[in-house]
């Protein structure tokens, strides 16, 4: 953490874990151990993003990711700004560009984005002249959220090896995509499991085990991590009701027991209680890891934050 | 009146229509094909000023791409008539059919009209305007077949719509073979496909794209050529891209039915993984297909499966293009393309070079029914001398179209138009150009 600190990223942006090495995986996951427990202190905050702009822009709406961010931004010592963008759809795309270009002319040293597009992220990072971490875009990847679940699972279990569940949405779900990544880069077997509306074209090509039935696939599983399920893919879209749903996909104590004993149950919330996840499994501390997964979440985010400052110049840029 | 005489020396003639192949020359008078053959012009004097020494290059018939969507009217900021007919000149191409997807939408005898008129009037080559088959391109009322067609279309199309209900799509296909006329459709199911913006497959997956599965085309490509059977209408697939259309159309022709089928270049030369990371630019109408797919596109042209290569020219502009991938307009520029990447399929082996030009010139003016595409006496001295192993690299600010959006920007290929004629006239020429 000190000035003459070690490069982790190649890149000088976070786009995906696709991306990221095993190596610079493991390196982010070590500092922020660090952060861990500078979190636990009393004195929460690090001098390290001192006089650096970080701007947080969300086009949409999030409460804990958000908010994780900035409070990362701001125990590094960071100026953190806050843009929540709400457009229509028709002027998604213009805004995106337009307020780049603005963005880009306050000179920020790092923007945070969330945008409903696959691949926003990545088109403002080829626009823009500071570091881009990609903080959800579409359905394509959400490289923290895997990092921080990866963080979680190691303080308890070796993740080589390790078999993990993902389940529920996976089709539109970004979470799900960075962890398969992240999980398969570090060794650990994913299945998926979830109604075959909710499963991508071709995903057996990905090098993980689909499943349609609950019981069949969290059979012998370590850790389960559960999906949100937008509520407007519920009535009829993908799946004909809520209830049905949850009769066969929703988590509760009977499904957890096909699992191995001792599994540890996750979800990035926010969850939907009574739809994919049973309240007595989310609530249980002997099982759950849910609000372990949000104290994480602010230490990954502080340790991608201090690895990307690493590559920002130490002067001023002259644009 | 005087007669205006054009020859063409030292030339390698190919007529793809005759199968004609020989070292020879031509003779063009008042823009027609007046003579031609092996023993023509072999002593002629090369200085005259009527003369054109071909130095060996082939002469064909100019190319006729019949797919091209333009801006005019209505979004002329994207491509005129005249902007495409300079980026077709550049490709050989002499005859550009225009798709009827403007606004307003080509439904009406005096817009018909109106094409022909302002093509006359601006665009450096023959422009052929193909009407809408239903009204404003909606899908549930046909459009006046038999005015539109005295008007001058050339072919009655939604453009890339597929027209979804197929009571509608029967009878406008029983109301069009009254008069002969041909129909081209698009194939998409507009539902499996609403929303999605690539093939669904291992990609589409990493990128995180809402996708659709290529039996949406397949699923509608069968349906057509059922309602051709029942009603005999002309019919012709405006472009496919995936091997299971191509069977089905197979069985079709076998089967004697009046079906054609046509590709874009760009399906013959690109996949899915092109898209690389949201590359907008590789965001098309129907979406690139697996390399195995592509590979078939590349064997039905090879085959005669398919009849027709297009360039399916889209102009679009940056406030369309520069969008986060699921929210960018469809559509690639291709007419200066076409050749070079057409004739990939010469160089790899795939096809011989009459073959391959046959695709962009006889094949089409037959199922369109012109006189054009071929090297004949008395046709249209519609030509293009092409130089068959010059190699270029595709830049897109060096692009003739008003839009910039290639697919295809830093790829190198061999093969270009040197010279193009249409008329007799000549409306390009590759030495004028660089010198300029």
């Amino acid at each position: 953490m000190s000035p003459a600190a070690q490069p982790i990223l190649q890149s000088s942006h976070l786009l995906g874990i696709e991306g990221l090495s095993v190596g610079e995986i493991t390196a982010l996951l070590d500092l922020a151990e660090e952060y861990v427990a500078l979190g636990r202190a009393k004195e929460k905050k690090s001098p390290l993003l001192k006089g650096r702009t970080v701007i947080n822009l969300f086009f949409e709406p999030s409460t804990r990711t958000q908010s994780s961010f900035e409070l990362a931004g701001k125990r590094l010592g960071a100026d953190v700004m806050n843009m929540s963008v709400r457009t229509s759809s028709v002027t998604k795309g213009e805004t995106l560009i337009d307020t780049a270009t603005t963005l880009n002319a306050m000179r920020p040293d790092i923007l945070i984005v969330r945008h409903q597009d696959s691949g926003a992220a990545a088109m403002l990072a080829r626009k823009l002249d500071c570091c881009v971490v990609n903080a959800g875009d579409g359905s394509h990847e959400h490289p923290t959220q895997a990092l921080l679940d990866a963080l979680t699972i190691r303080r308890r279990r070796r993740l080589e090896g390790l078999v993990v569940a993902i389940c529920g949405d996976v089709l539109h779900s970004r979470v799900a995509r960075s962890n398969i990544h992240l999980l398969g880069k570090m060794g650990a077997r994913v299945r998926l499991i979830g109604p075959k509306t909710l499963m991508p074209a071709d995903v057996g090509r990905y090098g993980v085990e689909v499943f349609t039935d609950m019981q069949e696939g969290l059979k012998g599983v370590d850790i389960v991590m559960m999906l949100r399920l937008q509520l407007e893919r519920m009535s009829g879209a993908f799946v004909p009701s809520t209830r049905e749903y949850f009769r066969y996909w929703g988590l509760d104590r009977k499904k957890l027991a096909f699992a191995k004993p001792g599994t540890l149950v996750m979800h990035p919330g926010p969850m939907n209680r009574g739809v994919e996840i049973d309240s007595r499994v989310a609530d249980d501390i002997e099982v759950s890891l849910i609000h372990e997964q949000v104290e994480m979440g602010v230490a990954i985010r502080m340790a991608v934050l201090d690895a990307l400052s690493r590559g920002l110049p130490a002067e001023g840029r002259n644009l | 009146m005087s007669t205006r005489r054009t020859v063409f020396c030292n030339a390698r003639l190919i007529d793809p229509a005759g199968g004609l192949d020989v070292k020879g020359g031509l003779l063009v008078e008042n823009g027609k094909i007046a003579d031609l053959g092996p023993r023509l012009f072999g002593d002629v004097d090369r200085s005259d000023p009527e003369v054109i020494d071909c130095r060996g290059l082939v002469l064909a018939p100019g190319l006729i791409d019949m797919r091209v969507f333009t801006g005019e009217p209505g979004s002329e900021h994207r491509e005129t008539l005249e902007s495409a007919s300079r980026a077709a000149v550049v490709g050989g191409v002499s005859t550009i059919i225009v798709m009827p997807n403007t606004d307003p939408v080509i439904d009406e005898p005096s817009l018909v009209d109106f094409i022909r008129r302002r093509a006359e009037a601006t665009a450096k080559v023959r422009v052929l305007p193909m009407a809408a088959l239903t009204r404003h391109l909606a899908g549930e009322v046909m459009t006046e077949i038999g005015l539109l067609k005295e008007a001058g279309a050339v072919a009655f199309t939604d453009g890339d719509r597929t027209v979804a209900n197929t009571r509608v799509l029967r009878r406008a296909l029983a109301y069009a073979s009254t008069f002969g006329a041909l129909v081209v459709g698009h194939a998409e199911d507009p539902d499996l496909t609403a929303g999605s913006s690539v093939n669904e497959g291992e990609y589409a997956m990493r990128l995180g794209l809402p996708a659709a599965p290529a039996m949406a085309e397949t699923m509608i490509v069968e349906r057509d050529i059922r309602l051709v059977e029942l009603t005999g209408a002309r019919y012709h697939f405006g472009q496919i891209s995936c091997r299971a259309s191509l069977q089905a159309i197979a069985a079709a022709k076998a089967r004697g039915l009046p079906v054609t089928c046509g590709v874009s270049a760009h399906h013959l030369a690109l996949n899915e993984l092109d898209v690389g990371p949201y590359y907008t630019f590789m965001k098309v109408k129907p979406p690139l297909r697996s390399e195995a797919d592509r590979a078939a596109m590349v064997e039905g042209v090879a085959s005669g499966v398919i009849d027709v290569i297009v360039s399916s020219h889209d102009p679009q502009a940056a406030d369309t293009k520069r969008q986060p991938f699921a929210q960018a307009a469809f559509g690639a520029v291709g007419l200066e393309t076409l050749l070079p990447v057409a004739l990939a399929l010469y160089h790899d082996g795939h096809a011989g070079l009459a073959h391959v030009l046959k695709a962009m010139t006889a094949a089409p003016a037959k199922i369109l029914g012109l006189e054009s595409g071929v090297l004949a006496k008395g046709a249209p001295a519609d030509l293009v001398l092409i130089d068959p192993d010059a190699p270029i690299a595709v830049d897109h600010n060096k692009l003739h179209s008003r839009a910039r959006n290639t697919p295809f920007e830093g790829r190198k290929f061999q093969g270009r138009a040197a010279m193009t004629f249409v008329g007799g006239e000549c409306v390009f020429d590759c030495e004028a150009e660089g010198r300029a």
